[in-house]
């Protein structure tokens, strides 16, 4: 364990099954090293991803969401990162509304090809979410444990 | 009641060095429904799936968590093994503990603890799994090749030799590809034409192959076993029917000055053209820049002097559309162009060109008729300078990363050509490293240095400049650490090769997922290499990656029986992961189908039973055929209704749920 008790943020990351998920195996298999925070969670495309799940995610303590998806243009399913991309973009001035800092969120495209590009945008998301500190603005106390 | 078994892979030390499998093994034990935890070393392994199928069996398991390495890897494996228990192969979720775990964290107390977590979000995924049965599609037996190169025609030939039928699409007026340009292949050095030209004949000759030459791929739907492509045929502005191949109209042809592209520009064609002439089909065609009846309306000589009444200047472009089982990409290569290479002189000096150029130059139905000529005045030349590595295997943005693969080889193959043929001739060639992996390959440079005598220095080029009406060629010797001035009457730049601009419009159009480089990406770069991520999308030659002709022909051999394989089964198995609404509480609105790139969703009146009565209602109504399972509709849905299986709402709710406990 590390010896500095630092804050160790959680993260949840939606990754599309043709390019991220599989950009992430690639950053495995390359043995690129990014934090043990994130966590992802497979998903057959970004499109897939509907901002409730966020929402959850923020209402049951995580510090930061992850949206990943092919990029622009190399959609699996032609037009669905498109969706997410639009979807996003609400939810996120929305989130910003509630007063969710926007940097706790973000979506990044990311193909099979890109391990070094998957680690080093998970480096840097853990990073900005780790100088915001726990984010508690929805955290529905109920669900703590 | 939920009966759930969780198996642990050690994968050897891959996973097991970092993650303490035997703490996952005691959490899984403590999560509610887990009846039994196993962990092994290799859970793939017959053993180790034979485990599983034991636990099925003998502890009535209703779904199985496996910790292991990727879904994209096993995930098959074990779901196949689930069935062969009797187990519904969809009851099966993997928690991926090697590549998004083990393999990337160092601290044996977090990587285990990530893994608990990702077991346990699996773990909520299956208790919330149902069984689902995929549906099945049929195929058309009929396989698209893109590119006519020597990855097409073989993978056409192979295809139409199984008794399948294949379409080639080629852009350019002739097939042939880059193969037709060259004079000899290493390392061998037999003529190019002599091989690929009976390929050519060959493929235009079957009775199974179907060529659209001066054509482009347009439009693709549909999915595997199911394509359905629109191509584009350019107008020749010359009927493909009519025409003998007679040849009088480009002798006619008073438009004498346009660029030969086939022999790289070093010489000119007429307006009307064939690009060489075993091209196939034989027939010309009207390049309408150049054309002076296109330009001005005047002339018309061409049609005046065809026999054939072969020449139709108002010939429109053409669209064909057809079903297609399988798609091959065989799009090929190019050279880089060199105009960000300033300190080569490539612009400014005739003399310096490129290997492609050379080859041109040294071939009997080139510009010289195979004499090999000074570009800037037709002098014969003394002192010949090759330049290896020209953006290949550099970190600048001008560069490309990777090694071009075939640069070395040819280059001996020219050095020792040239001094074959011209002893007279001194040959240098400036290398990084020469690479010669492959069957004879190093005996063939070892031949070219040692027999043939010819210079290798290694040592890069800063500068080639001309002085005195003569170029010279500035560069460093590394081994013998000085600085050389050489002089040349020919430079030869060994070109890095790219994918063809047109893959990247194709890729987007296949949804085929290509690299940093635009070449197309493989399913898996070991295991499954000519076969793209896409189903039903396969891979030939240059477009995946740099690679020779044996090799281009062994991999557009191994896309070939990839094809067959697909086209000789009777139906597919559809994917199980649809969308699937909730009927009772539809209201028909129609934002689903909206959104819904497969045209998959439709409406239909259906009586619904409500408290008291039953009404008629629009409701949503999915084809299982024609749903890829993307999702799109389950955000869309307003009322959200519309919810996928496999990845229901609930399952994903639950695993965010897990994550962030």
């Amino acid at each position: 364990m590390p010896v500095t008790e630092e804050f160790s943020p959680k993260i949840v990351a939606f990754c599309c099954n043709w390019c991220s998920y599989a950009g992430a195996d690639l950053a495995g298999s390359s043995r690129l090293s990014y934090p043990a925070e994130v966590k992802i969670i497979r998903v057959p495309c970004s499109c897939r991803v509907n901002p409730m799940f966020l929402l959850r995610a923020f209402q049951k303590g995580a510090d930061g969401v992850i949206l990943c998806g092919c990029h622009p243009g190399d959609c699996h399913y032609s037009t669905g990162n498109y969706y997410a991309r639009r979807r996003m973009t609400l939810l996120f001035s929305m989130l910003s509304y509630l007063g969710i800092e926007k940097e706790r969120t973000r979506v990044e495209w990311v193909s099979a090809a890109e391990g070094a590009r998957f680690a080093g945008v998970m480096n840097d998301f853990v990073k900005t979410v780790r100088a915001l500190g726990p984010c508690r603005r929805l955290e529905d106390v109920r669900c703590r444990e | 009641m939920q009966r759930i078994g969780v198996f642990v892979c050690h994968c050897g030390s891959n996973i097991a060095a970092t993650v303490d499998v035997e703490k996952v093994v005691q959490a899984a034990r403590g999560v509610p429904g887990v009846v039994c935890a196993q962990d092994y070393r290799y859970m793939c392994s017959q053993a180790g799936q034979d485990l599983i199928r034991c636990a099925i069996r003998e502890e009535k398991l209703t779904g199985v968590v496996v910790c292991s390495c990727s879904p994209r890897m096993h995930e098959a494996t074990f779901r196949r093994a689930a069935e062969q228990e009797g187990l519904n192969p969809y009851l099966v979720e993997i928690a991926n503990i090697r590549e998004q775990c083990s393999w990337i964290h160092k601290d044996r107390d977090q990587a285990t603890a990530k893994a608990i977590v990702l077991m346990r979000a699996a773990v909520e995924k299956v208790r919330r799994d149902q069984p689902l049965t995929a549906g099945k599609s049929g195929v058309v037996k009929r396989a698209l090749v893109i590119g006519g190169g020597i990855a097409g025609l073989s993978t056409a030939l192979d295809v139409a030799g199984a008794g399948f039928e294949v379409d080639i699409v080629e852009k350019e007026p002739s097939i042939g590809g880059k193969m037709a340009q060259l004079d000899k292949t290493f390392p061998t050095l037999d003529c190019s034409a002599c091989i690929l030209t009976p390929k050519m004949v060959e493929a235009s000759q079957n009775e199974n192959i179907h060529l659209y030459t001066y054509s482009e791929v347009e439009e693709v739907s549909g999915f595997v076993g199911n394509f359905t492509v629109t191509i584009r045929k350019k107008a020749r502005f010359v009927d493909e029917t009519r025409c003998t191949g007679c040849g009088v109209c480009m002798e006619k042809c008073p438009s004498k000055k346009a660029k030969n592209e086939f022999n790289c520009g070093l010489n000119t064609r007429s307006a009307i053209y064939i690009p060489f002439a075993q091209a196939i089909p034989n027939v010309p065609v009207i390049d309408t820049e150049n054309c002076i009846k296109m330009k001005t309306g005047k002339c018309g000589i061409c049609q005046k002097n065809c026999a054939a009444g072969a020449i139709d200047y108002t010939q429109k472009d053409e669209r064909i559309t057809r079903e297609y089982g399988a798609i091959v990409a065989a799009t090929g290569f190019q050279p880089i162009g060199l105009q960000a290479f300033g300190e080569y002189g490539y612009d400014r000096y005739p003399d310096v060109i490129t290997s492609l150029e050379l080859e041109r130059l040294m071939n009997a139905a080139g510009p010289t008729g195979g004499e090999l000529r000074c570009p800037s005045d037709g002098r014969k030349p003394k002192e010949i300078v090759f330049v290896q590595c020209v953006g290949s295997r550099g970190q600048s943005c001008r560069d490309k990363s990777y090694c071009s693969k075939i640069c070395c080889m040819y280059t001996a193959k020219h050095a020792m050509l040239i001094r074959d043929h011209w002893p007279e001739m001194n040959v240098h060639v400036m290398y990084i490293d020469v690479r010669t992996p492959g069957k004879n390959f190093d005996e063939f440079y070892r031949r070219a240095a040692e027999e043939y005598g010819v210079d290798y220095i290694k040592g890069q080029v800063g500068k080639v400049y001309e002085q005195d009406g003569r170029l010279k060629v500035q560069a460093s010797d590394l081994l013998d650490d000085r600085q050389l001035l050489l002089n040349a009457d020919l430079v030869v730049l060994a070109a890095a090769i790219e994918p063809s601009p047109t893959a990247r419009k194709l890729a987007t159009m296949l949804t085929a997922s290509m690299d940093t480089n635009d070449f197309f990406t493989e399913a898996h770069p070991k295991l499954r290499p000519v076969e793209s991520p896409t189903a039903g999308i396969f891979l030939s030659g240059v477009c995946q990656g740099p690679k020779d002709i044996p090799e281009t022909v062994a991999q557009a051999g191994a896309a070939a029986a990839k094809v067959i394989g697909l086209l000789s089964k009777k139906e597919l198995t559809a994917n199980a992961c649809t969308a699937q609404p909730d009927e009772g509480r539809c209201n028909g609105c129609g934002e689903c189908e909206k959104v819904c790139p497969y045209g998959a969703i439709s409406y239909e009146e259906k009586e619904m039973r409500v408290p008291g009565k039953t009404e008629k209602r629009r409701v949503a109504r999915i084809n299982t055929a024609l749903c890829q399972g993307c999702g799109a509709c389950t955000v869309a849905c307003p009322s959200g209704v519309m919810d996928l299986l496999g990845f229901s709402n609930r399952q994903i709710l639950s695993e965010v749920d897990a994550i962030c406990r």
